[in-house]
């Protein structure tokens, strides 16, 4: 690329020097002049997207007194402090949690589901279902947050009320009060959010898949099982493959449902890395201890990147 | 022979028949319960905004007594009003600028004899792996630094920047599927490659910049980390952000903090069911390219 680069410096020379005898402008210049459609993108991202993130490495090995703004170098003490801080620990735990069990309902169960949805007769009533389970994820996560704060509360809750109505009494606890649930009923009102979602973009996929493939294998005598597993399942592996790793992605970046519902209590119990990251920069005031949490953020959402492009290269199922 | 070799598919199909109908009773049930699932929790917030709070403390799941709108109008008149036009501004500025970014970089990138295409392309688009978690820090330092801290500027600069790698993404698929004739075409009648963008290229794009818009908005109506950091002030606080401090000032009031839970989600429903097949349209492009 460097070469190119050099070569159109180059040019750009030639051609003012040819301008200046009275020529038209090379080419080159011309090209060089097209760099103007991207600038404005280049300019944005370099400048709010990947200096930060530059910069958030210089900010983790320093510390800034509060009082003074007075920044001194630290070094990797805040990585040190990372290793020992028990929270940061639980939060590793929530996050992986998160993925696990959204893997579970978003990916395979949501993939189950548009099958189901796409296996229905008439299109009306395809189009009608995956519009109703989408349009929780439509709404934010703050106004569903708020709503599950409201329907996890033991007073006024729709949940405790409905295992009173069944009889289930032992059940009933203060779903977001209690740090042996907190996470888990976080994580519950995330799959209710975001499953209509995944079941979208699976029966899109599904859609792509041509019928003959189905009518020939009825007319081989396979069952909606064997079809399921011998066509739909094979064929949107790959679709399967990129919602796991989306999924883990958006797991580690997991912020608005905790702060909105716990806000990572209580007792730090359901506590995930971007929270703590803001309880540390923003609440303690300790912005070199909270890049350093940041860096743990990027490097987890860097792998499953990494891990991404790889899939996204591979050969695609070709019809 | 013949006659047995008939006979027993047909009783072997209408024994499939009766566990079709057996196996469809149970999956309609089964997609009408999650369904319920689904809308309900939705009704009820809707519901409860009609209630007073003597009622939300009875019994769950009854019926509001009548349509008494009192809540929403004190919602709406506590906040919720300033609270929405910061969201729309946030949401159509950034969302304008989004576009029109995305659509020139997409343009240079696929129309252009521009030098050193696959590098842009590698920077534009490794944008898409870089998260906002990891740069909140050090973008905190920036804005204060350049003044928009606690401003609605920051909120639109950041939602462009941090939205354009996805736009151009899309956009520049659509655009390397378009046909090449009509602005070869264009090129030898003398164009400039101004006139091939606004006149030829942009129009052709409607579809798919519909469907970035419609997927911007879902996005900047809902976005909460941003808006948190960056919008302490009360004047500048978007949706989401302002649902969070109506619930802190009014906690008590539950049934106003309903109400306004409702009016922020009714556009973006209402959007959503408008637009479906733009939407369905970016998100198919989006992930299945």
């Amino acid at each position: 690329m460097a070469v190119t680069g050099i070569k159109s410096g180059t040019g750009f020379a030639g051609a003012a020097k040819r301008r200046g005898a009275g020529g038209r402008p090379r080419p080159r210049l011309r090209n060089l002049f097209s760099f103007r459609w991207i600038a404005a993108a280049v300019i944005l991202i370099g400048w709010f997207v990947y200096y930060p993130i530059v910069d958030n490495f210089i900010v983790s090995t320093t510390d800034q007194d509060i009082y003074t703004g007075e920044v001194t170098n630290v070094g990797l003490t805040n990585y040190d402090r990372l290793l020992q801080d028990p929270v940061v620990w639980t939060s590793l735990w929530n996050n992986a949690l998160y993925a696990v069990i959204s893997i579970v309902f978003q990916v395979f169960g949501a993939f189950l589901l548009a099958a189901m949805i796409e296996g229905l007769a008439s299109e009306k009533w395809r189009r009608f279902w995956r519009a109703i389970y989408f349009v929780p994820s439509a709404i934010s996560i703050t106004v569903t947050g708020l709503l599950f704060y409201f329907i996890y509360q033991p007073e006024i809750g729709l949940l405790d009320a409905a295992l009173r109505g069944v009889g289930l009494d032992v059940l009933i606890r203060p779903w977001l009060g209690d740090a042996q649930t907190a996470i888990y009923s976080i994580i519950a009102m995330s799959q209710w959010q975001g499953f209509g979602y995944s079941t979208l973009l699976f029966a899109i996929a599904i859609q792509k898949i041509p019928r003959e493939l189905y009518d020939a294998s009825i007319i081989d005598g396979a069952g909606p099982w064997r079809r399921l597993w011998n066509i739909t399942f094979p064929l949107t592996r790959e679709m399967t493959g990129l919602m796991i790793i989306v999924t883990i992605t958006g797991a580690f970046q997991v912020f608005n449902e905790v702060m909105v519902m716990t806000a990572g209590g209580p007792n730090n119990s359901s506590q995930v890395l971007g929270t703590w990251l803001y309880q540390q920069g923003f609440i303690e005031d300790n912005f070199g201890y909270g890049a350093a949490i940041a860096t743990v953020i990027f490097v987890v959402t860097m792998l499953t990147g990494i891990a991404q492009l790889i899939y996204t290269r591979r050969r695609r199922v070709q019809f | 022979m013949i006659f047995t070799t008939r006979q027993l598919p047909r009783s072997r199909t209408r024994e499939a028949n009766v566990w079709g109908v057996i196996a469809k009773a149970f999956l309609y049930a089964f997609l009408i319960c999650l369904g319920i699932v689904v809308i309900y929790p939705l009704i009820w917030m809707a519901l409860n905004g009609f209630k007073n709070n003597t009622q939300i403390f009875g019994d769950p799941f009854a019926l509001p007594a009548g349509l008494n709108w009192h809540n929403y109008v004190q919602a709406w008149n506590q906040g919720v009003r300033d609270y929405v036009s910061v969201s729309v501004l946030v949401t159509v500025a950034s969302g304008i600028c989004t576009v029109l970014v995305s659509a020139w970089t997409a343009y240079g990138l696929t129309r252009t004899k521009m030098p050193a295409k696959p590098l842009v392309v590698g920077f534009v688009l490794g944008g898409l792996m870089l998260s906002p978690t990891v740069a909140v820090i050090p973008l905190v330092k920036m804005m204060q630094a350049l003044g928009l801290y606690n401003t609605y500027w920051a909120l639109i600069i950041l939602y462009t920047a941090f939205r354009v790698p996805f736009s151009t993404f899309l956009i520049r698929a659509y655009m390397l599927d378009l046909s090449r004739d009509l602005d070869e075409a264009a090129t030898m009648d003398g164009a400039s490659e101004g006139q091939i963008f606004w006149r030829i290229i942009l129009p052709l794009c409607r579809p798919i910049i519909v469907s970035c818009i419609i997927l911007h908005v879902l996005f900047a109506w809902n976005e909460y980390l941003f808006a948190m950091i960056f919008s302490s002030d009360p004047n500048s606080q978007t949706l989401p952000v302002g649902l969070t401090s109506i619930m802190a000032k009014h906690g008590t009031n539950y049934a106003e903090v309903f109400a306004a839970m409702t009016i922020s989600a009714l556009p973006i429903v209402i959007v959503f069911f408008a637009a479906q097949r733009y939407f369905i349209r970016g998100l198919s492009d989006g992930i299945g390219k």
